[in-house]
């Protein structure tokens, strides 16, 4: 017999008020444990935000114009006038870096968040009501997949162009499939719970039950996935632009610093150096940073 | 509440009956792929389940698992649509509402789930929980006002609204298992389905969370429909019991008299295993051979006839019907009589 029969009746619902529960840390104590939580957290973030506020002062940090040739200053190896030197254009590197980080961060950063954004709408579509919709998404995401991101993004640049917002379109389009699939996995995986199945029994309607208890229960796995990508394209925008595709010349980007510099290897190699390092470091950053987020936001650890 | 055409029923409405289940089918079958399906094998879960559940009575399903019961307790809020059949509900026949209309009956059946853990959404507070389905038929209307009525809500069920911005996560199982219930009476709905709500908690919390909805069923005098294994659990709570057995209900009557005289051998066999506290008491269990047919592959004749230790030739040929032993009190044999068949 599991029930006592002394206590049937004797129980109301207010004496047995239950005050015992877990604590709770609080949403500043989470923040705080991701960002300081480990060395290479801290250090990952103090080098976006170093980034990001080079890109935003660029004009008032850059010593000279990135745009302004002279032919007296030719391949100069750094000094204090140049610090990193100026290219076979005479134009001082260290500027053109400074101002190539708006480019490269602004793709790096937009064309992620924007991939995300289609990405978890297809894929969300796709899991959560399945059959001839899931079978529609899934193949047109395989067909995209099946390219590699760079032939990829050739392709639309070639057909579109390259002006700015063709190249944030074509790298969206690159990077899309992953987050559709990553999006569609965890729908599946969420649909199976019963809290969905209580939120249709409550009675809200499909699209609520998607963006109240869908999304935010697959945000994690998104969210890693837009850092880790960040990198990834910033890499593919100086892949772009290596190719001659991406940022126009004589405008700067970190990807076609490295490009100009490859034809003058032999005459300074500092712009490879600086821009190659540059995007070593921001690509490790956000990489770290994607790790540290991947831990926070699991809703089950109490850390 | 705009619930448009259909709803006028070919079922005779009695007055005390709140829900009326008429010949209700499910049977699952999987699709194949678009392009290399293969049929498979089409499972029957329930089958010509009818039943009716009064105002204001617990009515228990009872069974082993896999025979059906938690489908039909889904079948009845239309969280999985009947292959056929009719459920009415205070009048309204709910399987020919728009899924629109659906959405609004909701507000008049809700459900309580078997597992605490899985059923609160982790990244919703209490307060958010519990105030869901308030919002959705505009039972409040003001943030106070919403706050004041989660807060008597977790007072009914035993919960101190202090906690009401707190997460699911870092309640225990008989809190979370009082979260799920203060959601399925916010709306003071006149049906409850309940799926083994205790049988994923602690004894000592079961008996405190089946008091509870006793209390609240006592208080606001809503009907349950309260799907269980635990015959224990089931012998407390219920106003009548339902047996099923491979998606058929094998029996039904009133609890007395199913624990009492029950009439179906698949009855007499689920009792006997029942245990007994007091060692001095003897009892003669019944042990049945075999395992539960696959629903897949479902026996002819009587469902129960692969195990049964009276079966007889009559019993592969015909489906024995559900029929009157006593009054009030029907099983599906067709040896059944007013008192336990001796087996």
């Amino acid at each position: 017999m599991t029930i006592l029969p002394g206590s049937v009746g004797t129980l109301s619902a207010s004496d047995d008020i239950e005050h015992a529960i877990a604590p709770e840390p609080g949403r500043t104590a989470l923040l705080k444990d991701m960002l300081f939580g480990q060395a290479s957290t801290i250090f990952a973030f103090s080098v976006v935000v170093i980034f990001l506020l080079v890109a935003i002062l660029a004009p008032w940090l850059a010593p000279y114009d990135p745009l302004a040739q002279s032919i007296l200053s030719i391949n100069k190896q750094p000094s204090w006038a140049h610090w990193l030197g100026t290219d076979q254009f005479g134009r001082d590197v260290l500027s053109r870096m400074i101002h190539g980080s708006r480019n490269s961060l602004l793709f790096g950063l937009i064309s992620p968040a924007l991939a995300a954004f289609f990405g978890t709408i297809l894929g969300v579509t796709a899991g959560y009501f399945g059959g001839v919709i899931d079978r529609v998404i899934s193949r047109v995401v395989d067909l995209l997949l099946a390219f590699p991101e760079l032939l990829l993004a050739i392709m639309i640049a070639a057909v579109l162009g390259g002006a700015f917002w063709n190249i944030i379109a074509v790298i969206t389009v690159a990077f899309v499939p992953g987050f559709a699939r990553v999006a569609r996995a965890s729908t599946l995986a969420v649909k199976q719970e019963p809290y969905i199945e209580a939120a249709v029994a409550v009675g809200l309607r499909t699209p609520t039950i998607i963006i109240r208890h869908v999304i935010p229960n697959i945000a994690a796995p998104i969210l890693v996935l837009m850092t880790l990508w960040v990198a990834s394209a910033i890499r593919l925008e100086a892949s772009l632009s290596f190719l001659g595709i991406g940022t126009r010349a004589p405008n700067p980007s970190w990807g076609n610093i490295i490009r100009d510099g490859l034809n003058n290897l032999f005459g300074s190699p500092w712009p490879i150096i600086a821009a190659g390092f540059a995007i070593t470091c921001v690509v490790l950053s956000f990489n770290l940073m994607g790790d540290a987020v991947r831990d926070v936001l699991d809703p089950e650890t109490t850390r | 509440m705009g619930l448009g055409g259909g709803d006028v029923m070919n079922i005779a409405v009695t007055g005390d009956d709140l829900v009326v289940v008429r010949d209700v089918g499910k049977t699952f079958s999987e699709a194949g792929g678009l392009v290399f399906g293969r049929a498979q094998p089409s499972v029957r879960a329930v089958d010509g389940a009818s039943f009716e559940v009064k105002r204001g009575e617990t009515l228990a399903l009872v069974g082993e698992s896999g025979c059906g019961k938690s489908t039909l307790g889904r079948l009845l809020l239309r969280l999985i649509d009947a292959s056929e059949g009719e459920i009415a509900i205070d009048g309204v026949d709910i399987l020919r509402l728009s899924s629109n209309d659906m959405r609004q009956m909701r507000a008049r059946v809700q459900m309580i789930f078997q597992d605490p853990y899985g059923s609160l959404s982790p990244r919703r507070s209490v307060a958010k929980i519990i105030a869901e389905p308030l919002e959705i038929f505009g039972l409040v209307q003001s943030r106070k006002q919403r706050r004041d009525r989660v807060a008597e809500l977790m007072i009914q069920v035993g919960l101190s609204p202090t906690f009401m911005d707190r997460y699911p996560r870092q309640f225990s199982g008989g809190q979370r298992q009082r979260i799920g219930i203060a959601r399925a009476i916010a709306v003071d709905p006149q049906f409850i389905v309940a799926d083994e709500p205790v049988s994923a908690l602690d004894v000592s919390v079961q008996a405190q969370i089946v008091n509870l909805m006793q209390d609240l069923q006592k208080s606001r005098g809503f009907s349950y429909l309260f799907i269980a294994h635990d015959l224990s659990v089931v012998r407390h709570i219920a106003d009548r019991v339902a047996v099923m057995y491979l998606g058929r209900i094998v029996e039904i009557g009133p609890k007395r008299r199913i624990y009492d005289f029950p009439s179906h051998p698949y009855t007499q066999a689920l009792l006997s295993a029942v245990p007994e506290p007091d060692p001095e008491t003897r009892k003669s269990r019944i042990i049945l051979k075999g395992d539960v047919p696959s629903p897949a592959n479902d026996p002819t004749g009587c469902s129960f006839h692969t195990r049964c230790p009276i079966a007889q030739p009559i019993c592969r040929a015909e489906r024995p019907p559900l029929l009157e032993t006593a009054s009030g009190h029907l099983a599906a044999c067709h040896f059944a009589k007013p008192h336990p068949i001796p087996l």
